[in-house]
Protein backbone atom coordinates (compact mmCIF):
# COMPACT_ATOMS: atom_id res chain seq x y z
CA UNK A 1 0.00 0.00 0.00
CA UNK A 2 1.23 3.44 -0.91
CA UNK A 3 -0.13 6.85 -0.05
CA UNK A 4 0.38 9.92 -2.22
CA UNK A 5 0.07 13.32 -0.58
CA UNK A 6 -0.42 15.83 -3.41
CA UNK A 7 -0.81 19.52 -2.59
CA UNK A 8 -2.48 20.53 -5.85
CA UNK A 9 -5.42 19.06 -7.71
CA UNK A 10 -3.45 18.71 -10.94
CA UNK A 11 -0.79 16.63 -9.15
CA UNK A 12 -3.56 14.54 -7.63
CA UNK A 13 -5.03 13.91 -11.10
CA UNK A 14 -1.71 12.87 -12.61
CA UNK A 15 -0.89 10.60 -9.65
CA UNK A 16 -4.29 8.95 -10.01
CA UNK A 17 -3.82 8.54 -13.76
CA UNK A 18 -0.37 6.98 -13.22
CA UNK A 19 -1.74 4.62 -10.59
CA UNK A 20 -4.15 3.06 -13.10
CA UNK A 21 -6.61 0.60 -11.63
CA UNK A 22 -4.66 0.49 -8.33
CA UNK A 23 -5.48 4.14 -7.62
CA UNK A 24 -8.15 5.24 -5.19
CA UNK A 25 -8.94 8.63 -3.77
CA UNK A 26 -9.32 9.43 -0.07
CA UNK A 27 -11.02 12.50 1.42
CA UNK A 28 -11.40 12.11 5.17
CA UNK A 29 -10.85 8.36 5.46
CA UNK A 30 -13.77 7.55 7.78
CA UNK A 31 -15.13 4.86 5.47
CA UNK A 32 -11.69 3.41 4.79
CA UNK A 33 -10.65 3.00 8.42
CA UNK A 34 -13.76 1.01 9.28
CA UNK A 35 -11.82 -1.82 7.65
CA UNK A 36 -8.76 -1.34 9.86
CA UNK A 37 -6.92 -3.48 10.72
CA UNK A 38 -9.00 -6.61 9.97
CA UNK A 39 -9.41 -5.87 6.28
CA UNK A 40 -6.31 -3.72 5.71
CA UNK A 41 -4.76 -6.50 3.64
CA UNK A 42 -7.46 -5.96 1.01
CA UNK A 43 -5.78 -2.62 0.33
CA UNK A 44 -2.23 -4.01 0.02
CA UNK A 45 -1.97 -3.15 -3.68
CA UNK A 46 -3.86 0.12 -3.51
CA UNK A 47 -2.23 3.46 -4.23
CA UNK A 48 -4.18 5.97 -2.16
CA UNK A 49 -4.35 9.54 -3.35
CA UNK A 50 -5.01 11.44 -0.10
CA UNK A 51 -6.52 14.84 -0.91
CA UNK A 52 -6.10 16.20 2.63
CA UNK A 53 -3.30 18.58 1.67
CA UNK A 54 -5.11 20.05 -1.34
CA UNK A 55 -6.53 22.68 0.99
CA UNK A 56 -8.54 24.75 -1.55
CA UNK A 57 -10.82 21.72 -1.87
CA UNK A 58 -12.24 22.41 1.59
CA UNK A 59 -13.87 25.65 0.43
CA UNK A 60 -17.62 26.32 0.46
CA UNK A 61 -18.83 29.05 -1.87
CA UNK A 62 -22.37 30.37 -2.16
CA UNK A 63 -23.18 32.88 -4.88
CA UNK A 64 -25.86 33.53 -7.52
CA UNK A 65 -28.13 30.77 -6.21
CA UNK A 66 -25.34 28.22 -6.52
CA UNK A 67 -23.68 26.43 -3.62
CA UNK A 68 -20.36 24.68 -4.28
CA UNK A 69 -18.89 22.19 -1.86
CA UNK A 70 -15.28 21.10 -2.40
CA UNK A 71 -14.04 17.53 -2.22
CA UNK A 72 -12.81 18.12 1.34
CA UNK A 73 -15.88 19.95 2.67
CA UNK A 74 -16.99 18.11 5.80
CA UNK A 75 -20.50 17.68 7.18
CA UNK A 76 -19.55 19.98 10.04
CA UNK A 77 -18.34 22.67 7.63
CA UNK A 78 -21.86 22.81 6.18
CA UNK A 79 -23.47 22.85 9.64
CA UNK A 80 -21.26 25.85 10.48
CA UNK A 81 -21.96 27.65 7.19
CA UNK A 82 -25.00 29.88 7.72
CA UNK A 83 -25.36 30.48 3.98
CA UNK A 84 -25.32 26.78 3.13
CA UNK A 85 -27.65 25.82 5.94
CA UNK A 86 -30.09 28.58 5.03
CA UNK A 87 -30.10 27.93 1.28
CA UNK A 88 -30.27 24.14 1.54
CA UNK A 89 -31.66 23.25 4.97
CA UNK A 90 -31.83 19.50 4.29
CA UNK A 91 -28.03 19.42 4.07
CA UNK A 92 -27.72 20.57 7.66
CA UNK A 93 -30.40 18.12 8.79
CA UNK A 94 -28.54 15.28 7.09
CA UNK A 95 -25.13 16.37 8.37
CA UNK A 96 -26.30 16.28 11.98
CA UNK A 97 -27.43 12.67 11.77
CA UNK A 98 -24.34 11.23 10.07
CA UNK A 99 -22.52 9.25 12.75
CA UNK A 100 -21.41 11.45 15.62
CA UNK A 101 -19.96 14.95 15.79
CA UNK A 102 -16.53 13.26 15.80
CA UNK A 103 -17.37 11.79 12.38
CA UNK A 104 -19.10 14.92 11.09
CA UNK A 105 -15.85 16.86 11.56
CA UNK A 106 -13.88 14.34 9.46
CA UNK A 107 -16.33 12.86 6.96
CA UNK A 108 -16.78 14.61 3.63
CA UNK A 109 -19.78 14.99 1.31
CA UNK A 110 -17.60 13.95 -1.61
CA UNK A 111 -16.46 10.82 0.20
CA UNK A 112 -20.09 9.98 0.96
CA UNK A 113 -20.95 10.24 -2.74
CA UNK A 114 -17.93 8.32 -4.04
CA UNK A 115 -18.07 5.54 -1.44
CA UNK A 116 -21.41 4.64 -2.99
CA UNK A 117 -23.14 3.18 0.06
CA UNK A 118 -26.90 2.72 -0.43
CA UNK A 119 -27.29 4.06 3.13
CA UNK A 120 -25.46 7.35 2.46
CA UNK A 121 -27.34 10.10 4.35
CA UNK A 122 -25.43 12.94 2.69
CA UNK A 123 -26.39 11.69 -0.76
CA UNK A 124 -30.03 11.43 0.33
CA UNK A 125 -30.15 15.16 1.04
CA UNK A 126 -28.06 16.18 -1.98
CA UNK A 127 -30.26 14.22 -4.39
CA UNK A 128 -33.36 15.99 -3.07
CA UNK A 129 -31.89 19.13 -4.67
CA UNK A 130 -30.73 19.98 -8.19
CA UNK A 131 -27.20 18.65 -7.69
CA UNK A 132 -24.40 18.18 -10.20
CA UNK A 133 -20.95 16.83 -9.51
CA UNK A 134 -17.78 17.84 -11.28
CA UNK A 135 -15.32 15.03 -12.00
CA UNK A 136 -11.79 16.07 -12.84
CA UNK A 137 -9.10 14.04 -14.58
CA UNK A 138 -6.00 14.91 -16.56
CA UNK A 139 -8.39 15.13 -19.55
CA UNK A 140 -10.43 17.95 -17.97
CA UNK A 141 -13.70 18.37 -16.10
CA UNK A 142 -16.92 16.46 -16.68
CA UNK A 143 -20.27 17.36 -15.13
CA UNK A 144 -22.70 14.64 -14.14
CA UNK A 145 -26.11 14.96 -12.53
CA UNK A 146 -26.19 13.19 -9.18
CA UNK A 147 -29.52 11.68 -10.30
CA UNK A 148 -27.73 9.55 -12.91
CA UNK A 149 -24.42 9.00 -11.12
CA UNK A 150 -25.11 5.54 -9.66
CA UNK A 151 -25.40 2.52 -11.92
CA UNK A 152 -25.76 -0.22 -9.30
CA UNK A 153 -24.59 -1.33 -5.86
CA UNK A 154 -21.43 0.69 -5.17
CA UNK A 155 -20.92 1.34 -8.85
CA UNK A 156 -20.99 4.73 -10.55
CA UNK A 157 -20.33 6.35 -13.91
CA UNK A 158 -17.04 7.81 -12.60
CA UNK A 159 -13.91 6.50 -14.29
CA UNK A 160 -10.94 5.20 -12.30
CA UNK A 161 -8.92 8.31 -13.20
CA UNK A 162 -11.54 10.85 -12.07
CA UNK A 163 -11.58 12.84 -8.84
CA UNK A 164 -14.76 14.43 -7.53
CA UNK A 165 -13.69 18.06 -7.38
CA UNK A 166 -16.92 19.90 -6.57
CA UNK A 167 -20.54 19.33 -5.68
CA UNK A 168 -22.71 22.03 -7.23
CA UNK A 169 -26.24 22.70 -5.96
CA UNK A 170 -28.51 25.02 -7.92
CA UNK A 171 -30.99 26.75 -5.68
CA UNK A 172 -34.69 26.75 -6.53
CA UNK A 173 -37.59 27.96 -4.43
CA UNK A 174 -39.24 25.11 -2.63
CA UNK A 175 -42.75 24.69 -1.29
CA UNK A 176 -41.79 21.57 0.63
CA UNK A 177 -38.42 20.38 1.99
CA UNK A 178 -38.44 17.26 4.13
CA UNK A 179 -35.78 14.88 5.46
CA UNK A 180 -36.20 11.96 7.81
CA UNK A 181 -33.82 9.23 8.86
CA UNK A 182 -35.02 6.15 10.71
CA UNK A 183 -32.29 4.24 12.52
CA UNK A 184 -31.93 2.27 15.71
CA UNK A 185 -31.18 5.43 17.71
CA UNK A 186 -31.36 9.16 17.07
CA UNK A 187 -27.56 9.41 16.91
CA UNK A 188 -24.79 7.03 15.93
CA UNK A 189 -26.93 4.81 13.75
CA UNK A 190 -26.87 3.63 10.17
CA UNK A 191 -30.10 4.30 8.31
CA UNK A 192 -32.79 1.63 8.03
CA UNK A 193 -35.15 3.86 6.07
CA UNK A 194 -34.35 7.32 4.75
CA UNK A 195 -36.66 9.70 2.90
CA UNK A 196 -36.04 13.15 1.49
CA UNK A 197 -38.56 15.21 -0.44
CA UNK A 198 -38.66 18.56 -2.15
CA UNK A 199 -41.31 20.27 -4.22
CA UNK A 200 -40.30 23.17 -6.41
CA UNK A 201 -42.61 26.12 -5.83
CA UNK A 202 -42.19 27.45 -9.38
CA UNK A 203 -42.89 24.44 -11.59
CA UNK A 204 -44.34 22.24 -8.78
CA UNK A 205 -42.00 19.37 -9.73
CA UNK A 206 -41.16 16.79 -7.09
CA UNK A 207 -38.03 15.03 -5.99
CA UNK A 208 -38.59 11.96 -3.86
CA UNK A 209 -35.39 10.23 -2.73
CA UNK A 210 -34.86 7.16 -0.56
CA UNK A 211 -31.80 5.51 0.93
CA UNK A 212 -31.32 2.04 2.43
CA UNK A 213 -34.25 0.96 0.24
CA UNK A 214 -32.46 -0.09 -2.97
CA UNK A 215 -28.94 -0.97 -4.17
CA UNK A 216 -28.20 2.77 -4.43
CA UNK A 217 -29.59 5.96 -3.01
CA UNK A 218 -32.27 6.60 -5.58
CA UNK A 219 -34.94 8.95 -6.84
CA UNK A 220 -38.42 7.46 -6.98
CA UNK A 221 -40.09 8.29 -10.32
CA UNK A 222 -43.33 6.41 -9.63
CA UNK A 223 -43.87 8.31 -6.38
CA UNK A 224 -42.97 11.57 -8.07
CA UNK A 225 -45.54 10.78 -10.79
CA UNK A 226 -48.30 10.09 -8.27
CA UNK A 227 -47.54 13.34 -6.47
CA UNK A 228 -47.43 15.35 -9.68
CA UNK A 229 -50.81 13.85 -10.67
CA UNK A 230 -52.17 14.82 -7.23
CA UNK A 231 -53.54 11.33 -6.76
CA UNK A 232 -55.50 10.92 -3.50
CA UNK A 233 -54.14 8.38 -1.01
CA UNK A 234 -56.59 6.66 1.34
CA UNK A 235 -53.96 6.01 4.00
CA UNK A 236 -50.36 4.88 4.52
CA UNK A 237 -50.96 1.48 2.93
CA UNK A 238 -52.03 3.10 -0.33
CA UNK A 239 -48.43 4.13 -0.89
CA UNK A 240 -47.09 0.56 -0.77
CA UNK A 241 -47.66 -0.49 -4.40
CA UNK A 242 -46.06 2.73 -5.60
CA UNK A 243 -43.09 2.29 -3.28
CA UNK A 244 -42.72 -1.23 -4.70
CA UNK A 245 -42.53 0.18 -8.20
CA UNK A 246 -39.58 2.37 -7.22
CA UNK A 247 -37.46 0.44 -4.70
CA UNK A 248 -36.65 -3.10 -3.59
CA UNK A 249 -35.64 -3.12 0.09
CA UNK A 250 -33.93 -6.23 1.43
CA UNK A 251 -33.64 -8.12 4.70
CA UNK A 252 -30.20 -7.51 6.17
CA UNK A 253 -28.49 -7.15 9.53
CA UNK A 254 -30.15 -3.79 10.19
CA UNK A 255 -33.75 -4.35 9.25
CA UNK A 256 -36.22 -6.28 7.13
CA UNK A 257 -37.79 -5.59 3.79
CA UNK A 258 -41.25 -5.57 5.36
CA UNK A 259 -40.29 -3.06 8.04
CA UNK A 260 -38.65 -0.79 5.54
CA UNK A 261 -41.65 -0.77 3.17
CA UNK A 262 -44.18 -0.13 5.93
CA UNK A 263 -42.11 2.61 7.56
CA UNK A 264 -41.45 4.30 4.21
CA UNK A 265 -45.20 4.32 3.52
CA UNK A 266 -45.97 5.86 6.91
CA UNK A 267 -43.23 8.44 6.52
CA UNK A 268 -44.60 9.47 3.14
CA UNK A 269 -48.15 9.72 4.41
CA UNK A 270 -47.29 11.64 7.54
CA UNK A 271 -44.95 13.97 5.66
CA UNK A 272 -47.43 14.80 2.91
CA UNK A 273 -50.99 14.41 4.22
CA UNK A 274 -50.81 17.73 6.08
CA UNK A 275 -49.01 19.56 3.30
CA UNK A 276 -51.01 18.37 0.28
CA UNK A 277 -54.79 18.71 0.63
CA UNK A 278 -55.51 16.32 -2.25
CA UNK A 279 -53.96 13.37 -0.46
CA UNK A 280 -56.54 13.14 2.30
CA UNK A 281 -56.01 11.85 5.81
CA UNK B 1 4.28 -28.49 4.80
CA UNK B 2 7.77 -27.10 5.18
CA UNK B 3 8.49 -24.33 7.56
CA UNK B 4 11.71 -22.47 6.97
CA UNK B 5 11.51 -20.39 10.09
CA UNK B 6 14.50 -21.18 12.30
CA UNK B 7 14.33 -20.79 16.08
CA UNK B 8 16.69 -17.82 15.70
CA UNK B 9 14.06 -15.86 13.85
CA UNK B 10 11.60 -15.97 16.72
CA UNK B 11 10.76 -12.50 17.97
CA UNK B 12 12.44 -11.46 21.19
CA UNK B 13 10.46 -12.53 24.21
CA UNK B 14 9.93 -9.87 26.86
CA UNK B 15 11.30 -12.28 29.49
CA UNK B 16 13.09 -9.61 31.47
CA UNK B 17 9.93 -7.59 31.97
CA UNK B 18 8.58 -9.57 34.93
CA UNK B 19 9.32 -12.38 37.35
CA UNK B 20 9.51 -15.82 35.68
CA UNK B 21 6.51 -17.08 37.62
CA UNK B 22 4.35 -14.48 35.95
CA UNK B 23 3.50 -12.60 39.14
CA UNK B 24 3.82 -8.84 39.19
CA UNK B 25 6.69 -7.29 41.14
CA UNK B 26 5.69 -5.64 44.36
CA UNK B 27 5.21 -1.93 43.95
CA UNK B 28 4.39 -2.22 40.25
CA UNK B 29 0.74 -1.58 39.53
CA UNK B 30 -1.02 -3.53 36.81
CA UNK B 31 -1.43 -0.29 34.88
CA UNK B 32 2.23 0.75 35.04
CA UNK B 33 3.27 -2.82 34.19
CA UNK B 34 1.09 -2.86 31.09
CA UNK B 35 2.24 0.62 30.11
CA UNK B 36 5.91 -0.41 30.48
CA UNK B 37 5.27 -3.36 28.22
CA UNK B 38 3.64 -1.08 25.66
CA UNK B 39 6.55 1.34 25.66
CA UNK B 40 9.10 -1.52 25.36
CA UNK B 41 7.19 -2.80 22.34
CA UNK B 42 7.21 0.70 20.86
CA UNK B 43 10.93 1.06 21.56
CA UNK B 44 11.47 -2.19 19.67
CA UNK B 45 9.56 -0.74 16.76
CA UNK B 46 11.77 2.34 16.75
CA UNK B 47 14.91 0.19 16.51
CA UNK B 48 13.43 -1.76 13.63
CA UNK B 49 12.61 1.51 11.93
CA UNK B 50 16.21 2.70 12.24
CA UNK B 51 17.41 -0.50 10.60
CA UNK B 52 15.04 0.06 7.70
CA UNK B 53 15.72 3.77 7.35
CA UNK B 54 17.39 3.23 3.97
CA UNK B 55 14.25 1.49 2.74
CA UNK B 56 12.22 4.32 4.18
CA UNK B 57 14.27 6.83 2.30
CA UNK B 58 13.57 5.04 -0.96
CA UNK B 59 9.88 4.96 -0.09
CA UNK B 60 9.83 8.74 0.19
CA UNK B 61 9.87 9.45 -3.50
CA UNK B 62 9.37 12.95 -4.79
CA UNK B 63 7.74 13.38 -8.12
CA UNK B 64 6.53 16.82 -9.09
CA UNK B 65 6.68 17.72 -5.40
CA UNK B 66 4.23 14.97 -4.57
CA UNK B 67 5.19 13.01 -1.51
CA UNK B 68 4.61 9.27 -1.86
CA UNK B 69 4.72 7.25 1.33
CA UNK B 70 4.89 3.56 2.06
CA UNK B 71 4.51 0.68 1.94
CA UNK B 72 7.11 0.73 4.73
CA UNK B 73 6.77 2.72 7.90
CA UNK B 74 7.63 6.39 7.47
CA UNK B 75 9.05 8.92 9.91
CA UNK B 76 6.43 11.53 10.82
CA UNK B 77 6.30 14.41 13.27
CA UNK B 78 3.09 14.93 15.21
CA UNK B 79 2.37 18.00 17.29
CA UNK B 80 0.58 16.76 20.40
CA UNK B 81 -0.43 19.10 23.22
CA UNK B 82 2.07 21.62 21.87
CA UNK B 83 5.04 19.25 21.77
CA UNK B 84 6.51 17.67 18.62
CA UNK B 85 6.78 13.87 18.65
CA UNK B 86 8.67 11.77 16.07
CA UNK B 87 7.16 8.41 15.19
CA UNK B 88 7.81 5.78 12.56
CA UNK B 89 4.54 4.24 11.38
CA UNK B 90 2.60 3.20 8.33
CA UNK B 91 0.86 6.31 7.03
CA UNK B 92 -2.74 5.07 7.24
CA UNK B 93 -2.44 3.74 10.80
CA UNK B 94 -5.32 5.08 12.88
CA UNK B 95 -4.13 8.01 15.00
CA UNK B 96 -5.33 6.39 18.24
CA UNK B 97 -2.98 3.44 17.72
CA UNK B 98 -0.02 5.75 17.29
CA UNK B 99 -0.93 7.68 20.44
CA UNK B 100 -1.32 4.55 22.53
CA UNK B 101 1.21 2.09 21.12
CA UNK B 102 3.99 4.24 19.71
CA UNK B 103 3.84 7.10 22.18
CA UNK B 104 2.46 5.39 25.29
CA UNK B 105 -0.21 8.08 25.65
CA UNK B 106 -2.87 5.71 26.91
CA UNK B 107 -5.29 8.34 28.20
CA UNK B 108 -7.09 8.16 24.86
CA UNK B 109 -9.06 4.91 24.79
CA UNK B 110 -9.91 2.61 21.96
CA UNK B 111 -13.11 0.61 22.21
CA UNK B 112 -15.22 0.09 19.09
CA UNK B 113 -12.48 0.87 16.56
CA UNK B 114 -15.02 2.13 14.03
CA UNK B 115 -16.11 5.59 15.04
CA UNK B 116 -19.21 4.52 16.92
CA UNK B 117 -18.42 5.08 20.61
CA UNK B 118 -16.37 8.25 21.09
CA UNK B 119 -13.88 6.73 23.56
CA UNK B 120 -11.00 7.78 21.27
CA UNK B 121 -12.07 11.44 20.97
CA UNK B 122 -9.18 13.89 20.62
CA UNK B 123 -9.05 17.35 19.04
CA UNK B 124 -7.54 18.05 15.66
CA UNK B 125 -7.01 21.79 15.31
CA UNK B 126 -9.60 22.28 18.03
CA UNK B 127 -12.31 20.07 16.53
CA UNK B 128 -13.34 16.83 18.20
CA UNK B 129 -12.57 13.82 16.00
CA UNK B 130 -12.68 10.04 16.29
CA UNK B 131 -8.96 9.20 16.36
CA UNK B 132 -9.73 5.58 15.44
CA UNK B 133 -11.08 6.84 12.10
CA UNK B 134 -8.33 9.35 11.34
CA UNK B 135 -5.27 8.17 9.40
CA UNK B 136 -2.16 9.41 11.19
CA UNK B 137 -0.87 10.99 7.98
CA UNK B 138 -3.85 13.38 7.98
CA UNK B 139 -2.89 14.60 11.46
CA UNK B 140 0.59 15.73 10.37
CA UNK B 141 0.71 19.51 10.36
CA UNK B 142 -2.31 19.78 12.66
CA UNK B 143 -2.36 20.44 16.39
CA UNK B 144 -3.50 17.33 18.23
CA UNK B 145 -4.93 17.76 21.75
CA UNK B 146 -5.40 14.76 24.01
CA UNK B 147 -6.60 14.22 27.56
CA UNK B 148 -2.94 14.29 28.69
CA UNK B 149 -2.79 17.95 27.69
CA UNK B 150 -5.56 19.03 30.07
CA UNK B 151 -4.75 20.64 33.38
CA UNK B 152 -1.31 21.56 34.54
CA UNK B 153 0.56 18.99 36.61
CA UNK B 154 -1.50 18.33 39.72
CA UNK B 155 -3.82 21.18 38.85
CA UNK B 156 -6.81 19.60 37.11
CA UNK B 157 -8.82 21.21 34.35
CA UNK B 158 -12.14 22.61 35.64
CA UNK B 159 -13.94 19.94 33.63
CA UNK B 160 -11.95 17.20 35.35
CA UNK B 161 -12.75 18.76 38.74
CA UNK B 162 -16.45 18.92 37.83
CA UNK B 163 -16.48 15.28 36.64
CA UNK B 164 -15.04 14.22 40.00
CA UNK B 165 -17.42 16.41 41.99
CA UNK B 166 -20.47 15.09 40.16
CA UNK B 167 -19.36 11.48 40.19
CA UNK B 168 -19.60 11.49 36.39
CA UNK B 169 -18.03 8.09 35.85
CA UNK B 170 -18.28 4.52 36.99
CA UNK B 171 -15.77 2.34 35.15
CA UNK B 172 -14.24 5.49 33.67
CA UNK B 173 -13.34 4.04 30.29
CA UNK B 174 -15.45 6.53 28.34
CA UNK B 175 -14.41 9.46 30.55
CA UNK B 176 -11.42 10.81 28.57
CA UNK B 177 -13.55 10.88 25.42
CA UNK B 178 -16.46 12.55 27.21
CA UNK B 179 -14.14 15.16 28.70
CA UNK B 180 -12.56 15.92 25.32
CA UNK B 181 -15.99 16.30 23.69
CA UNK B 182 -17.09 18.53 26.58
CA UNK B 183 -13.91 20.57 26.27
CA UNK B 184 -14.59 21.21 22.57
CA UNK B 185 -18.18 22.20 23.39
CA UNK B 186 -17.16 24.69 26.07
CA UNK B 187 -14.50 26.22 23.80
CA UNK B 188 -17.22 26.73 21.19
CA UNK B 189 -20.19 27.61 23.42
CA UNK B 190 -19.43 29.31 26.71
CA UNK B 191 -22.65 28.47 28.55
CA UNK B 192 -24.44 25.69 26.70
CA UNK B 193 -27.94 24.69 27.77
CA UNK B 194 -28.85 21.09 28.54
CA UNK B 195 -30.11 20.40 25.01
CA UNK B 196 -26.85 21.64 23.49
CA UNK B 197 -24.81 19.58 25.94
CA UNK B 198 -26.77 16.44 25.14
CA UNK B 199 -26.34 16.98 21.40
CA UNK B 200 -22.63 17.71 21.71
CA UNK B 201 -22.06 14.51 23.68
CA UNK B 202 -24.32 12.23 21.62
CA UNK B 203 -21.25 10.68 20.00
CA UNK B 204 -19.88 9.40 23.31
CA UNK B 205 -21.39 6.18 24.59
CA UNK B 206 -21.23 5.26 28.29
CA UNK B 207 -22.20 1.68 29.04
CA UNK B 208 -22.45 2.51 32.75
CA UNK B 209 -25.12 5.11 31.97
CA UNK B 210 -23.56 8.05 33.80
CA UNK B 211 -25.01 10.60 31.38
CA UNK B 212 -27.05 12.70 33.89
CA UNK B 213 -23.97 13.24 36.05
CA UNK B 214 -21.83 14.00 32.98
CA UNK B 215 -24.33 16.64 31.82
CA UNK B 216 -24.37 18.17 35.31
CA UNK B 217 -20.57 18.23 35.38
CA UNK B 218 -20.51 20.15 32.10
CA UNK B 219 -23.08 22.63 33.45
CA UNK B 220 -20.91 23.11 36.53
CA UNK B 221 -17.70 23.55 34.57
CA UNK B 222 -19.37 26.24 32.47
CA UNK B 223 -20.29 28.14 35.63
CA UNK B 224 -24.01 27.44 35.48
CA UNK B 225 -26.29 26.27 38.29
CA UNK B 226 -26.86 22.54 38.42
CA UNK B 227 -30.53 21.68 39.05
CA UNK B 228 -31.64 18.66 41.09
CA UNK B 229 -28.13 17.51 41.73
CA UNK B 230 -28.01 14.43 43.93
CA UNK B 231 -24.30 13.91 43.96
CA UNK B 232 -22.73 16.93 45.59
CA UNK B 233 -22.38 17.72 49.26
CA UNK B 234 -25.39 20.00 49.01
CA UNK B 235 -27.60 17.31 47.58
CA UNK B 236 -29.54 14.66 49.43
CA UNK B 237 -27.76 11.63 48.15
CA UNK B 238 -29.70 8.42 48.50
CA UNK B 239 -28.46 4.91 49.19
Amino acid sequence: MRVCMPTTLSDACSMLADAGTAGRVMAGGTDLLVDWPQRAHEHDDTIWIDLSRVTPLRRITCADHVLRLGALTTYWDVVQSEQAAEAFPLLKQAARVVGSLQIQTRGTWAGNIMNGSPAADGVLALMAYDTTIELRSTAGVRRVSLDTFYTGYRSTVARADEILESIVLRRHRYRIQYFEKIGTRQAQAITKVGLALTQDSADHSWRVVMNSMAPTVTRCPALEGVLSAQQPMAGPDAWLPIIDADVSPIDDLRSTSRYRRVVAARLLHSALADRCDWIGQ
Amino acid sequence: MQCDQSPDSQPDQPAAAGPPDGSESRGVSRRSFIKTMGVSAAAGAVETALVTSAAEASAMQRRDDVETLGPQAVALTLSINGTPHRVSVEPLTPLVEVLRWNLGMTGTKTACGRGACGACTVHLDGQPIASCMTPVIDAVGCEISTIEGLGNGDQLDPLQVAFIKHDAMQCGFCTPGLIMSSKALLADTGKPNMETIRKALCGNLCRCGTYPNVFNAVLEASGQPVPNDLNTDNGKRGG
